[in-house]
């Protein structure tokens, strides 16, 4: 890795790949990919790669960890060891068990899970190719995922991240933005009522930089939630054509 | 499913409901902070046993001599690990630490890392040989709000900590020369949210309860933030959050910087 001082990351108000502070990667998202998971849904956002499915709801193993109340939702977060420059060792990681962790918080707040009592539903999610911001295309795409499984749920989960590079607050940050730039935030919502359900951050930031940057990660995602419900019309009239 | 918070949890709720805690706490009150620093110090550089009310959190540094990061060849590495030991919560168990344990060891090490607490430039020894320092965050008796407990705990035996002489390539055990170099104190502060209401410090019986919680780790700036729990935040109860994570701090900071042997 280069020396923090020598990279310039904002040329001229524009970011490395041409984009202004506020602008998104480019995203694109598809549901209903595979045929063997109930639920499952895909997304490219510059360029990581995911791709989520949901097994469930089924009986939940082992037993002691059923819930009579409710269902236990799981959500696993795993990176291929091909997906970032230097090979991953496979299996979970510190990193991707606290992932796991905050990803099936932030989820189990929209799934209506008192609706399947004693049942697990499992959500897995794979990153194929990782380029920063993996965790919210990865909710984004999980919450898809759900929804295709016709779970029923109060509202998706949309996510952004928003950052600090060179003193800016930048929307969406990309990976060379994240290893010389100065914080990153990732943020999700509950996008109908605008509910922070997810909410990371390390760097440094002022108060002031603070509330503007997770003012941005919420436009961002709002921005995403807009293309999530797309993605779910355009699976649905599949359906009606055929 | 804890059959113990499943039976406390609408309990508590009405309590907060008609604006009180189950210990009487206001809303923004800690429970009482006691701190002791060189708990371990026959032994290790720095130690730090942290009670937080009913909340029992030991911390010890090691200090050893390893290689640098490649990317950053000049300077001193930190390392922070959490054990939840069985004999602190019936739900604990033996064996390798679970998401829970690696997410409050996560938690309390970006909040040092992020806030560059540790000066590691001055750990620099000579060329691919710094100093590595090991935060191990033993939990030994938990009534909730583990993570400001551990934060306070690991930023108090940082403060503790002494450097090991270094002479011809080796660690001279048990001489010392001189403090680790800290800078920062970062501070943690929990706010947990419970029916539309904000409360820091949440206890065990509390945290069976609540939505949702916050830590946010200042030093004049925000350098960490963690949401955990399911249960979700309106934006303007984030901003609340921070003001009080700051306010907290600052008290929070006088009482470990004032804490002795």
């Amino acid at each position: 890795m280069k020396n923090k001082d020598e990279v310039q990351l904002i040329v001229d108000g524009r970011r490395l790949d041409g984009r202004r502070p506020d602008e998104l990667r480019k995203i694109t998202m598809k549901v209903g990919v595979l045929t063997r998971a109930a639920g499952s849904a895909y997304i490219e956002w510059g360029n990581n790669k995911i791709l989520v499915g949901v097994q469930g709801p089924r009986a939940l193993h082992p037993k002691y960890l059923r819930d009579p109340t409710k269902a236990v939702l799981r959500c696993i977060y795993n990176m291929a060891p091909f997906s970032v420059d230097e090979r991953k060792k496979p299996g979970p990681d510190r990193r991707s068990m606290e992932i796991s962790k905050v990803i099936t918080e932030a989820l189990s707040y929209v799934v209506l899970l008192e609706k399947f009592p004693n049942t697990g539903i499992d959500v897995f999610i794979e990153v194929l190719q990782a380029d920063a911001g993996t965790r919210c295309a990865a909710i984004t795409a999980a919450s898809l995922a759900l929804a295709d499984a016709g779970i029923p749920m109060r509202d998706l989960v949309a996510a952004c991240a928003a950052g600090k590079v060179q003193g800016q607050i930048v929307l969406d940050i990309m990976k060379e933005e994240d290893n010389y730039g100065e914080a990153d935030l990732p943020v999700a919502i509950a996008p109908r009522k605008k509910e922070i359900v997810l909410m990371q951050m390390d760097g440094n930031l002022t108060r002031e930089e603070f509330k503007k940057a997770y003012e941005l990660a919420i436009k961002g995602a709002l921005q995403i939630y807009e293309m999530q419900k797309k993605a779910l019309l355009e699976s649905m009239k599949v359906e009606i054509e055929e | 499913m804890k059959i113990e918070a499943y039976l406390k949890r609408e309990y508590i709720r009405n309590l907060v409901k008609a604006g009180e805690r189950i210990d009487d706490r206001d809303f923004l009150e800690y429970r009482s902070l006691k701190i002791e620093r060189g708990y371990t110090k026959v032994k290790s550089p720095g130690s730090a046993f942290v009670e937080l009310g009913n909340t029992k959190v030991l911390v010890g540094i090691s200090l050893d001599v390893g290689q640098p990061y490649p990317d950053e060849p000049n300077k001193g590495v930190m390392t922070t690990s959490a054990e939840l030991r069985p004999l602190a919560d019936p739900y604990f168990e033996a064996g390798p630490p679970d998401e829970h344990a690696i997410e409050l060891a996560r938690v309390v090490d970006r909040g040092i890392r992020e806030s560059n607490a540790i000066d590691l430039e001055k750990l620099f020894i000579e060329e691919d040989k710094v100093w590595i320092v090991f935060i191990d965050i033993h939990v030994l008796n938990n009534d909730g709000n583990l993570i400001d407990a551990s934060g306070i705990a690991a930023i108090s035996a940082l403060l503790d900590a002494r450097m090991p002489k270094y002479e011809d390539g080796q660690i001279i055990r048990g001489e010392w020369s001189g403090k680790l170099p800290v800078k920062e104190v970062p501070i943690p502060c929990t706010t947990a949210k419970i029916c539309d209401k904000l409360l820091v410090d949440p206890c065990l019986d509390e945290e069976y309860s609540m939505d949702a919680q916050i830590t946010i780790t200042t030093t004049d700036r925000i350098n960490a933030i963690q949401k955990s729990g399911v249960g979700a935040f309106k934006p303007e109860e984030i901003d609340q959050c921070v003001d009080i994570a700051f306010e907290n701090a600052k008290k929070i900071r006088k009482i470990v910087k004032s804490a002795e042997d």
